[in-house]
């Protein structure tokens, strides 16, 4: 069967904060490109986010990058690669103050500047004290930076492909990209959209927990498409567990309410906290914190019928900075856990949040890989962004803010790296291959044509299950060993999947078939990276190795789906312009 | 419970269609949301929108035994069993429950929803006072789920002519904004017998607003600044 094909100069694959920033890029450099989203764009998940975007714009009290950069280094459990970490805390001002250009409603201070909260990690002079760094629009930041870069794209002109979801990409023999396969979903049929960029910006895939903050959508599109075309994934073993998810329905409490001075209580009424973290307490480092929880609820001082969730107290802020600065909260507890914060604590639990690993990127968006030969090189076409890119400046922990701030500096760094490749090489389309969309017609064929099998709600869950139970906030080798098996069994179980629905106009079970695809390929790199490391440090905490091992593990996962071979590759400890952070104990 | 959910697929069905669903719900099924998915678990064929399932995307947007609202902020336990679920009224229906929303997108795309501001822009954030950055509240948490718009009889008969609560909630958000330099051609934009004037203020966008945003509100000061300035 031949497919349509459409000509574009850039695809990008993803609508979210990262996916629009970079689009906004490339439709104001008049290059003809495609945006496809799942969903209707301000649908995408970075809608969800809260508390702010990180900059040091110190317009509260004195701050600069050089602070920042060392919170982000430090919060990474020295995993961040501190090139890219100095490159993204530098762009921060002009990041945040190019997005109030646009029309983002940031709250403002007396003075008329932006408004900046305390935030989890963020420090005022290498680590002393609290700093207010969170450039926040109330508890709702997320989405009015959706909205604005909407807007302003809605000004661009952009076009959108709403609904289409990417299935593959395109590679031909020398590896290059060369644009993807897409379903469109309200007609079910299949395009190949050739082009000379590929930029996934498809996010997180925190849908592998079973406790998650994740969106449904939050499927791991990209990583799974990544990973099926022989890339690697990598430091896919961090996850980061948010402290305050909605005990039982896993929806997110912001990092916001301890910045603007609410505080975490075990059953006794102990503010723990003060133990855990004796300087800045409650706004220590999201790991930090989510395993002081974990720790309380284990032993056995957690509230509730069973011990289960801790509570988050901030009644004594008082309803009126409540309704100004987290009304979103307060709507979310009411609804999801029956209390209202202005009187009653909040039951929270850590819950999956963000995936710190993804496809290998450099500072300007450009996947790369190993080259065979110890080094590294750049797949051409081939870019990510935010969330599913790994630059890597998360490192084993990200800070709470620099999700925001990274998806608008690495969105527009990439973007500015597809206009100068595509300038650079003007006429070049490279020819698809012959066979150019065999493989996901055959995906589909098998989906359609399977009369029985495995149900994929059942697939699914088995997965998540396995992942909550064998890789959470503790991790325990045997345990672990355990999760490997099972997710090798549950990756067998998925070849056989088989949905009931057969027709073509809005398929949801056929796409749900697709997402879960993608999100086996992350939990196995997950688990599989996870065993392998041995040591902890910032999200991942193994019993039997219970410290961070700089002189052995110093180093970045890369999986690959073939085999599911394990590859390392070196931390870049030289900064782009300023003296290194040397790794030390980590206090907060 | 029970649940009566409009079903039509035009690859396989010649007309609409009501099918019942009861369903043995788990004590963590809170939201109606919860108990769609867990329909869907027993016939994937059951096709819906769904995203966030917090009520801050606006994709579960749907009639719920009348009334349009969320699936997923709105709880079980206070409706009325059977639950009756029709996709929202006064949009083309795609499938099932999934309507076809290019209308009401483009009446939001026609009130230039982007601040316009051509000076050059400082080397900082351009200053708002907090009184007038407060103006936006209550404006720019609008989360495009239609649940407004769909409820409003103007725009089911003017849906290519009226923009629509939604979409004059919009509007207003900007021509309020301090930053922005095109209020007299914003206040053009709407001046019209049909785009704004459709509204007659019968307030179904206030009653069915999943995130308590006032759309009749923000209409009545557009059309109170249009008669300023006729004076």
């Amino acid at each position: 069967m031949a497919i349509a094909r459409r000509q574009f100069d850039a695809v990008v694959v993803g609508a979210g904060g990262s996916g629009l920033r970079a689009a906004l890029q490339l439709a104001e450099s008049n290059l003809k490109v495609a945006v496809l989203s799942k969903v209707f764009p301000t649908r995408s998940h970075t809608v969800a986010a809260q508390g702010g975007v990180s900059a040091s714009l110190g317009n509260e009290e004195p701050d600069n990058w050089h602070w920042h950069m060392y919170d982000t280094v430090k919060g990474s459990d020295y995993l961040g690669d501190q090139d890219a970490i100095e490159f993204m805390c530098r762009k921060a001002c002009d990041a945040v103050v190019e997005l109030e250009h646009y029309g983002m409603p940031f709250d403002r201070l007396d003075n008329g500047k932006i408004y900046q909260r305390p935030f989890g990690g963020h420090t005022s002079n290498y680590g002393e004290r609290a700093i207010k760094r969170a450039c926040a629009a109330a508890d709702r930041t997320g989405h009015a930076m959706l909205h604005t870069l909407y807007q302003r794209n809605v000004r661009a002109k952009t076009q959108f492909f709403v609904e289409w979801m990417a299935l593959d990409l395109i590679r031909n023999q020398a590896g290059d990209v060369l644009g993807v396969v897409a379903l469109e979903m309200e007609t079910g049929e299949i395009m190949i959209l050739h082009a000379k960029a590929t930029l996934l910006a498809t996010g997180g895939a925190g849908r592998i927990y079973s406790a998650s903050t994740n969106a449904f959508i939050n499927t791991g599109d990209g990583l799974g498409m990544a990973a099926r075309a022989g890339i690697p994934l990598e430091d896919m073993e961090f996850w980061q567990f948010h402290p305050t998810g909605v005990a039982g329905a896993g929806v997110l409490i912001t990092e916001g309410v301890r910045g603007e001075g609410g505080f975490l209580l075990n059953k006794d009424g102990e503010r723990f906290m003060e133990r855990y973290a004796p300087t800045v307490k409650d706004l220590a480092s999201r790991d930090v914190v989510a395993r002081a929880m974990a720790t309380e609820i284990k032993e056995g001082r957690g509230a509730g019928k069973d011990g289960e969730y801790i509570l988050l107290k901030l009644d004594h802020l008082g309803g009126d900075v409540i309704d100004k600065r987290l009304p979103g909260i307060r709507e979310i507890a009411k609804k999801f856990a029956n209390v209202d914060p202005a009187t009653d604590p909040i039951p929270v639990v850590p819950t999956c949040h963000y995936q710190m690993g993804g496809v290998p990127t450099n500072v300007h968006g450009q996947a790369i890989a190993p080259d065979g030969k110890g080094g590294e090189r750049i797949i051409k076409g081939l870019y990510a962004a935010g969330e599913c890119a790994c630059v890597s400046v998360h490192g084993a922990n990200r800070l709470g803010t620099n999700s925001l701030l990274d998806l608008l500096v690495f969105g527009k760094s990439a973007g500015e790296q597809v206009v100068r490749d595509i300038a650079a090489d003007a006429n070049a389309m490279p020819d698809l291959p012959k066979d150019a969309g065999d493989y996901t017609l055959a995906r589909l064929a098998r989906l359609d044509s399977a009369a029985s099998g495995e149900r994929v709600s059942e697939v699914g869950a088995e997965m998540r299950r396995t992942m909550q139970l064998h890789c959470g906030v503790f991790r325990f080798p045997d345990s672990m060993a355990e999760g490997v098996r099972k997710m090798l069994e549950v990756a067998e179980r998925n070849k056989r999947t088989f949905i009931t629905d057969k027709s073509k106009v809005f398929n949801t079970a056929r796409v749900e078939a697709l997402e879960l695809d993608n999100l086996i390929e992350v939990a196995l790199s997950t688990m599989i990276s996870a065993n392998a490391r041995q040591e902890s440090r910032g999200a991942h905490d193994r019993s039997d190795f219970p410290a961070r091992d700089d002189v052995n593990w110093m180093k970045h996962t890369l999986w690959f789906k073939d085999g599911n071979r394990l590859e390392y590759k070196p931390v870049q400890l030289k900064p782009m312009t300023v003296e290194s952070f040397e790794p030390k104990a980590r206090v907060y | 419970m029970r649940f009566q959910i409009y079903r039509y697929n035009p690859d396989v069905d010649a007309k609409p269609r009501m099918q019942f669903y009861d369903i043995a719900l788990e004590p963590t099924d809170r939201m109606l949301l919860d108990a769609l998915v867990r329909i869907k678990m027993e016939d994937d064929t059951f096709s819906f929108r769904r995203s966030c399932r917090e009520g801050v995307c606006g994709s579960d947007a749907m009639n719920i035994n009348g009334k349009n609202g969320l699936a997923c902020i709105t709880k079980l336990a206070d409706l009325q069993d059977p639950v009756v679920i029709r996709p929202l009224p006064g949009l083309p229906v795609i499938r099932d429950l999934i309507v076809d929303m290019s209308q009401f997108f483009k009446q939001y795309h026609s009130i230039k929803p982007y601040v316009v501001n051509d000076t050059p822009p400082p080397e900082r954030e351009r200053l708002q006072s907090p009184e007038d950055r407060e103006e936006l509240n209550g404006l720019y948490e609008c989360i495009l789920c239609a649940c407004c718009s769909t409820s409003c009889p103007s725009f089911w008969w003017n849906p290519d002519k009226f923009v629509g609560p939604a979409g004059l909630l919009q509007a207003y958000r900007f021509i309020a904004d301090t930053r922005d330099q095109t209020v007299n051609e914003r206040l053009d934009n709407l001046e019209d017998p049909y785009r704004l004037f459709r509204c007659h203020s019968i307030m179904n966008c206030v009653d069915v607003c999943p995130k308590n945003l006032n759309p009749t509100k923000a209409i009545g000061k557009i059309k109170d600044l249009l008669v300023k300035r006729t004076v």
